[in-house]
């Protein structure tokens, strides 16, 4: 990675029918980062890759790459290039005439574009596929030829428009290590789209935290999950309980009823706040150990740890501990101050991080992923 | 899987319908093309065919041509319309598919008032000090009402094979550097390649055996093989009519079978859209 900026976008603003997808996002990525884009559907991370591609026009605001500003150019002249969700394959060619395509549209003497071929089709372990017919592909295997065509033309950046989405858990996580791997040795820039936030940490430089819109926070990975700004980011990156807190003074915050020391400064005095405490940063201790308790409502037994919800003064707090505990049974509550992160209150305040209606059922539903899922195998029974 | 008997009775007024008027016909032209008049059996019809081959000549060349002009002028249409907004593409389809609500004849009749040496033409063109042009009777007016009456079955399997095509496959296209033209070439023509097959042939089939056209827009000059059959039966000849017949049937089924080795990779674009 270098300091020099690839891509900067300065103010986007993007409108469909009169309403704004992008209202003003300011971006920059520098040459050999690998940023995600992070947030759930409809958020316009989609659409912030399409105007770096030069599929969508921002309505106003500017688009530079390498320092030179490229709106109105057309996708063929831009450095840049796409993988697509559904990888847009040509059906009509085969495996190497699909990833030869870039090369022979620029004219790219035969003898040079064999080798490049080659090499890509090394670079994505499809050697002998070369001959094989787009439709007899698994979707991993289309995948990595979606790849090799994008790097076969030594793009700048390579963007990736959830590239993963369709392949099964087993599958996205290899080639998440893949993926990345691909960006080192290649070293270029990769701006990545997803939804899903395991992802983001794991494979990026940066993350990009977007909702409705507005990119709510830009951060290594660590800094997004430990220091995320409001409950919006809190919540969507891992779990969180997210509680009303004022802040006494420095280093001083009340939650729950007590006050407790933390590492965060810098509010005003009694400002109110939003607490964020990490299911898994809390210790469960003897009640007599500390001054916050709680009831154990219910526990789930997850493997490596116990989840349980816990009703602290009103309110249920999700705790990952290794330690027994028990429906029913009171618990102390131990919290390290920086266990502790103070956010200052946001319109996402009071939306989120609340377990009082948790359940893993209506975690599910509430994914569109597993709604779909259910639909196809409802019918497939039906079908039966 | 087996078909359960219900299903293929289901079928059954459709198995009679076409035994009757399918394949029974058909026996019966190669019955007739074979005998002669007093039913005994000959092989004089299919010598007498090549007093007929001028016409075939004509009846393929012109048909050939109407499908060609047909084609030029669809493959961008169809491609606007499979580009453009639903409004547009509904509006568009519409006036396309217009015409063939109106009776081929009336339609083949307005084109003499419109062609004709004192028609609508060339009185616009004698008002303006013009003219006037021989256009009625000649092989362009044969042509011109070929292509007229059978441009929506060209457009129409276009249209539907270009929809299909995956926007975002051109957009892939465009991203690794193809320009605009490329695109087409490399990308869009070799997707709608079904759609070009099955609309050749349902221009081309209609478009060598038609005799009404020919009688009404080329007079006396262009007979092509659809008028030789029609002759032949008038004139009571019915058993070289069927030979003829059976001529332009081979002929249709080979025009099928060769377009059909483009459609076989994808059903769906397939002859009838």
């Amino acid at each position: 990675m270098t300091e020099k900026n690839i891509i900067d976008l300065k103010n986007i603003v993007v409108e469909y029918d009169g309403e704004q997808v992008l209202k003003g996002i300011d971006l920059s990525i520098k040459d050999g980062e690998f940023v995600t884009l992070l947030g759930p559907s409809g958020c316009g991370k989609t659409t912030t890759l399409r105007i770096v591609g030069g599929f969508v026009e921002p309505d106003s605001g500017d688009v530079f790459f390498d320092g030179k500003r490229i709106n109105g150019l057309q996708p063929y002249k831009r450095q840049v290039s796409t993988i697509f969700q559904r990888y847009a394959l040509f059906p009509h060619l085969n495996v190497y005439e699909n990833i030869a395509f870039g090369l022979r549209v620029n004219k790219v003497p035969e003898k040079e574009l064999q080798q490049r071929v080659r090499d890509a089709v090394e670079l994505v372990g499809l050697r002998g596929f070369e001959k094989r017919k787009i439709d007899t592909l698994s979707g991993g295997q289309q995948q990595r030829v979606a790849i090799a065509r994008s790097i076969v033309t030594r793009p700048k950046v390579l963007l990736l428009d959830e590239p993963l989405a369709a392949l099964d858990l087993k599958l996205r996580k290899d080639m998440q290590v893949e993926l990345k791997s691909i960006q080192q040795s290649l070293g270029i820039t990769f701006l990545f789209v997803t939804h899903d936030q395991e992802e983001a940490l794991s494979m990026s430089d940066t993350v990009v935290v977007m909702d409705k819109g507005v990119i709510q926070q830009i951060g290594t990975p660590q800094d997004i999950y430990n220091e995320p700004v409001n409950a919006f980011v809190a919540d969507f990156i891992g779990e969180s309980n997210i509680v009303d807190g004022v802040m006494l003074k420095d280093n001083l915050v009340r939650f729950a009823g007590q006050s407790i020391a933390c590492v965060d400064k810098g509010f005003g005095k009694n400002e109110p706040v939003d607490v964020v405490i990490r299911p898994e940063d809390i210790d469960v201790v003897r009640p007599d150990e500390s001054p916050l308790h709680g009831l154990v409502d219910s526990v789930t037994f997850k493997g490596v740890h116990y989840e349980a919800i816990v009703d602290v003064d009103g309110f249920k707090w999700m705790i990952q501990t290794t330690d027994v505990v028990r429906a029913g049974e009171e618990i102390g509550i131990l919290l390290n101050p920086d266990d502790i992160h103070v956010m200052k209150k946001s319109e996402y305040s009071g939306k989120f991080g609340d377990y009082s209606t948790f359940s893993e059922e209506m975690d599910l539903l509430s994914d569109p992923n597993y709604q779909e899922d259910a639909e196809e195998s409802v019918a497939a029974e039906a079908e039966e | 899987m087996k078909k359960r008997f219900s299903s293929h009775l289901v079928g059954c007024p459709y198995y009679v319908w076409a035994a009757i008027f399918i394949v029974v016909p058909v026996l019966m032209v190669l019955y007739y093309s074979l005998t002669d008049a007093n039913g005994a059996f000959t092989l004089d019809n299919l010598k007498n065919l090549v007093g007929f081959s001028d016409t075939l000549v004509l009846s393929i060349w012109l048909g050939a041509i109407a499908t060609v002009i047909c084609l030029i002028i669809s493959y961008p249409m169809a491609y606007i319309l499979s580009r453009s907004g639903a409004n547009t593409q509904r509006t568009l389809l519409l006036l396309v598919m217009l015409p063939m609500w109106i009776n081929l004849l009336l339609r083949t009749y307005s084109w003499m008032t419109i062609l004709e040496d004192t028609g609508l033409i060339n009185t616009l063109l004698g008002k303006l000090g013009i003219g006037p042009i021989h256009m009625i009777n000649t092989s362009g007016a044969v042509v011109l009402g070929m292509v007229y009456n059978f441009m929506p079955y060209m457009i129409m399997p276009l249209y539907s094979i270009m929809t299909k095509i995956d926007k975002t496959t051109i957009e892939a296209a465009q991203d690794l550097g193809a320009s605009g033209l490329q695109v087409l070439g490399k990308v869009i023509f070799p997707l709608s390649v079904p759609g070009i097959a099955s609309g050749i042939t349902m221009v081309f089939v209609p478009s060598v055996s038609t005799f009404y056209i020919s009688q009404k827009l080329g007079g006396t000059g262009y007979t092509l093989i659809g008028d030789v059959i029609d002759n032949q039966f008038t004139n009571n000849a019915r058993n070289m009519g069927a030979t003829l017949s059976l001529v332009l049937m081979v002929l249709i089924l080979l025009c099928m079978a060769v377009m059909n080795q483009f459609t076989a990779e994808d059903d769906e674009g397939a002859i009838l859209v």
